[in-house]
């Protein structure tokens, strides 16, 4: 082809898409100044001017991070103000999310600086306790990944915790073995799982409608028989042994890190590991190619010969294992019994990790740890009688769900075949 | 039923068309040797052996390739990985990418089918994404290789390359089958034609078959193929479009200042490769999309602004392209169809109540008058073919006094009869005195029915010639070429690749 119709070709692509002014840069860029103005003008006046101490160890004395309450809010304040200022101003793609992460994290140390003037922050119980609330989070928005990214909707993973956790207490106390209880808990998500592909891939019922039956089923069921059995004898049902915390010398003895990570119990290095495993497995295996061709387009994968429900049944049925031991959580972790909804809508904020973190292993790993950590925040608040209410930073993982789910935050493109049952022609 | 007791035979190395109107059963059929379809009953031999495929995977397995009309690409997977697919080369489990590149590149130079192995697909131009399902199913050895309507979404010149591949593989022993309603390439590419009506062979023909002969074997009688019409005499102006700006649902300009003008009693037909823009600006002249910038005038009155029920009222008539999403409701009868756009007036209804008497009547006028072939005007419309679902469209539209009539994709999966049928009432239009805006990407429609024809291009009007320009200069207007001195020798790499960038561009917005 000769020069002159290419330079018409190339003009008109030019001219075919002009950037729009509001882009969503512009768009976070004012959402930050303006929580950044809120911290400095309304969090920085309601500050005492007293001492906020951070501290690296357990308690209020030894060493710490202090600073002024009044100056730290305002500071921070500023530093949302000044990210926010720069992203309305634009800049490189690159640092878009470094800058915006900045600016969010300014709001947030703003916030702590004001809750904590004139009291302590223990650091390493407040990380190592985000840590372990994250724990059924990850685990249980993997099982969402694993079902989504191959397109089936997966909205019973509340049921699967509920199932998980009964499972882990009944059989675990049963068994006095705490890896009975994980076990079952496992399998105990693996039954709603099943019940949930063979509805939704085999018989094509709406794959919503069913999650949500499939959680009323799991409510109900283990909600009854909580009743009936175990309540009747708690000592034979309902006293599974804890889950065994491991500290690995050594790496143990690391300031702040080493508590948090290696003095801990196996379900949260599980989570740990399995965020790693299928991040890889779906980005670099034949198994993660495959699933997420048949999330994506189904027909696509069928015509090259992939077998698009067999797959759909594998990764849901993965799923539910793995969520049914996030529910093990509950039990054999986080309280030592099983109780009436006792996971109380933890897997819809699972759910909602999902989704903040674009159906990917490590977003939902982001997400889940920001959900434990606003929980965390949340129980602190509680316990230091702050004047915010604890129920706001409850409502965190919806709130930041409905802004993601807006498309303020990125484009967030679930699966195209998300829900969608493969019907051959 | 949709294929009753066909047979065909296809020989190493010649390219085999299959012609057939929309719905004769040609799809239907090779998605049986494709494996995607069981057959009720007979069999299918490779190379003298009985097979039978259960899915795709035997008939891969078996040497048969296809590439679908609606491409089986993953738009967020690279070439590279659609193409590995299904075929994926691993270790232990573990995608080996490089190989998978490499492998792509090799097929690609072999055959002289550029891609960009790295792009992502939803990135690419469709010329571009149909040749990486050709090299899909090259690179999984193939002896035969079935191409559903693959010329459907393609300029003339992309046509012409296709074609020459499509010869040349041939050429190096592999066998083609060739499905298409068009006349013009079987004749131009295959060695052998096998005819399908209704689900039946219905004879073989050679290339140096006459196209009218042709014709009448695919729809059973003798058809005109040309549209026959007096001399336009344009009168004043009525649909005036000036500086129109249009976005598309992802916010991308799809209509990036559109000017033009249709006179009374005049065609004009706006000629282009789907998704240049025609639906937005379609849209934008029904008020079903609201427009960025720009005014749409009908005799001087400014429809932007305007709802598009008050549009119809106004005199316009409007065939949508997407007839069974637009066009009609499909559990309705076809007498509750044709009055959907005047269901709440006298007298057919008011606001409160319908006059089913009235109703039945005019249904039974519109069904002779447009010759809808139904059971009854009671009829569900899901129980029409294509075509007769379609009249129900023009009759409903064009039963009403129009000053202005859009219509867009007119005959759109549609049998030969009804579009003889089509073509004569749109032009009947035309002669008492309506302007006529038509849309179809069948340059052929274009050709026929316009008086001035408009090339649309990434959302603007290249030029407006009139009907007697040679194709070849209208199909490169249409791949955005404007000055066809230049362009003559078109060298097929690079003016892909500027395509391509340019998709590029658009995507990533």
């Amino acid at each position: 082809m000769t020069p002159v119709s290419t330079a018409t070709v190339d003009d008109l692509t030019q001219t075919a898409a002009p950037a729009r002014f509001w882009d969503r840069q512009r768009r976070l860029g004012v959402g930050v100044v303006v929580i950044g103005l809120i911290a400095t003008a309304v969090f920085g006046p309601l500050a005492p001017s007293q001492t906020a101490r951070f501290t690296l160890s357990e308690d209020a004395e030894g060493a710490a991070l202090s600073i002024n309450g009044q100056l730290g809010t305002i500071l921070f304040g500023l530093v949302a103000v000044v990210a926010g200022a720069v992203l309305l101003a634009g800049l490189a793609r690159r640092f878009q999310t470094s800058v915006l992460s900045l600016g969010i994290l300014g709001f947030v140390l703003s916030f702590l600086c004001w809750q904590v003037a004139g009291k302590f922050l223990p650091l390493v119980d407040t990380a190592s306790g985000t840590l372990e609330l994250a724990v059924p989070l990850v685990l249980g928005a993997l099982a969402g990944v694993l079902g989504e990214r191959s397109g089936v909707v997966n909205v019973a993973i509340e049921g699967q915790f509920l199932m998980g956790a009964f499972g882990a207490a009944l059989v675990g106390t049963m068994a006095t073995s705490v890896w009975a209880g994980l076990l079952s808990a496992a399998v105990g998500g693996l039954l709603i799982a099943a019940l949930l592909a063979v509805l939704a891939i085999r018989y094509l019922v709406d794959q919503v409608v069913v999650g949500i039956v499939l959680n009323l089923l799991a409510l109900g069921m283990t909600g009854f028989l909580y009743e009936r059995l175990m309540q009747t004898d708690a000592p034979s049902y309902n006293q599974p042994p804890r889950m065994p915390e491991w500290r690995i010398p050594g790496l143990a003895d690391i300031p702040v890190v080493g508590p948090v990570l290696f003095d801990t119990n196996l379900l949260v290095w599980l989570a740990l590991i399995l965020v790693f495993a299928i991040h890889f497995g779906l980005t670099r295996t034949r198994w993660g190619l495959r699933t997420r061709a048949v999330g994506e387009h189904p027909t696509a994968a069928d015509t090259v010969g992939i077998r698009v429900r067999g797959l759909r049944y594998l990764n849901v049925l993965l799923g539910g294992l793995i969520a049914g031991a996030g529910g093990a959580y509950f039990t054999l972790v986080a309280t030592g019994s099983f109780n009436k909804n006792m996971t109380a809508g933890a897997g819809f904020i699972a759910l909602a990790a999902l989704i903040f973190g674009r159906w990917t292993p490590f977003g939902a790993l982001g997400a889940a740890l920001f959900f434990g950590f606003a929980q965390k925040l949340a129980t602190y608040l509680s316990v230091a009688g702050s004047s915010v209410p604890s129920q706001f930073l409850n409502m965190l993982p919806y709130l930041a769900t409905i802004i993601a789910v807006a498309g303020l935050v990125g484009r967030v493109r679930a699966p195209a075949a998300d829900g969608q049952p493969y019907i051959k022609s | 039923m949709a294929n009753d007791h066909i047979d065909l035979t296809v020989e190493p190395g010649e390219v085999h068309a299959l012609l057939g109107e929309n719905g004769a059963g040609k799809s239907t059929l090779m998605n049986q040797l494709y494996g995607l379809l069981q057959p009720d009953e007979g069999e299918v031999l490779v190379d003298g052996v009985a097979r039978t495929f259960r899915s795709p995977r035997d008939a891969i397995a078996a040497g048969i390739g296809m590439v679908h009309q609606h491409f089986m690409l993953v738009p967020v997977f690279t070439v590279a990985e659609n193409i590995a697919l299904g075929a994926e080369k691993a270790r232990a489990g573990f995608l080996d990418r490089r190989r998978a590149r490499r492998e792509v590149l090799e097929v690609s130079e072999r055959y002289g089918l550029p891609v960009d192995p790295d792009a992502l697909v939803e990135n690419l131009p469709v010329g571009a994404q149909q040749r990486v399902e050709i090299v899909k199913a090259l690179t999984r050895d193939v002896d035969l290789l079935i191409l559903d309507e693959p010329t459907a979404v393609l300029t003339p010149q992309e046509t012409g390359e296709l074609l020459a591949v499509m010869r040349s593989l041939a050429a190096g022993g592999k066998s083609i089958v060739f499905i298409t309603h068009k006349l013009k390439e079987v004749k131009e590419i295959a060695d052998r034609i096998t005819v399908i009506r209704r689900g039946r062979t219905v004879g073989t023909a050679s290339p140096e078959t006459p196209e009218d002969e042709l014709a009448a074997l695919m729809v059973g009688r003798a058809v005109n193929l040309e549209v026959t019409k007096a001399p336009a005499e344009p009168g004043r102006e009525v649909l005036k479009i000036t500086g129109l700006i249009v976005d598309d649902d992802r916010g991308v300009r799809a209509v990036d200042g559109v000017d033009l003008v249709v006179r009374a009693g005049e065609v004009l037909g706006i000629a282009g490769v789907q998704g240049n823009g025609q639906t937005e600006l379609v849209e934008a002249v029904m008020g079903l999309r609201e427009p960025r910038a720009g005014t749409i005038q009908v005799d001087n009155e400014d429809l932007t602004g305007m709802t598009t029920k008050q549009i119809l009222r106004s005199g316009v008539g409007y065939v949508p392209e997407d007839r069974s999403l637009d066009g009609v409701v499909k559990e309705f009868t076809v007498a509750e169809n044709l009055v959907l756009d005047q269901y709440d007036r006298a007298p057919y209804g008011n606001a409160f109540r319908l006059n089913p008497a009235a109703v039945a009547t005019a249904a039974r006028e519109r069904v002779e008058q447009f010759d809808i072939r139904t059971s009854s005007p009671d009829s569900a419309v899901s129980t029409l073919s294509g075509g007769n679902q379609q009249k129900v469209v023009v009759a409903r539209e064009l039963s009403r006094p129009l000053r202005l009539f859009v219509a867009s994709q007119p005959t759109r999966g549609v049998d030969v009869g009804s579009i003889e049928f089509i073509h004569g009432r749109i032009v009947h239009e035309r002669d008492v005195g309506t302007a006529v805006l038509v849309i179809s990407s069948e340059l052929d429609e274009v050709a026929a029915l316009a008086d001035r024809i408009a090339v649309m291009y990434r959302g603007r009007i290249l030029a407006i010639v009139s009907p007697d320009t040679p194709r070849e200069e209208i199909g490169l207007l249409m791949a955005g070429i404007t000055d066809p001195s230049a362009a003559a020798p078109a060298e097929p790499v690079t003016g892909e690749a500027a395509d391509g960038d340019g998709a590029a561009e658009k995507g990533t917005k």
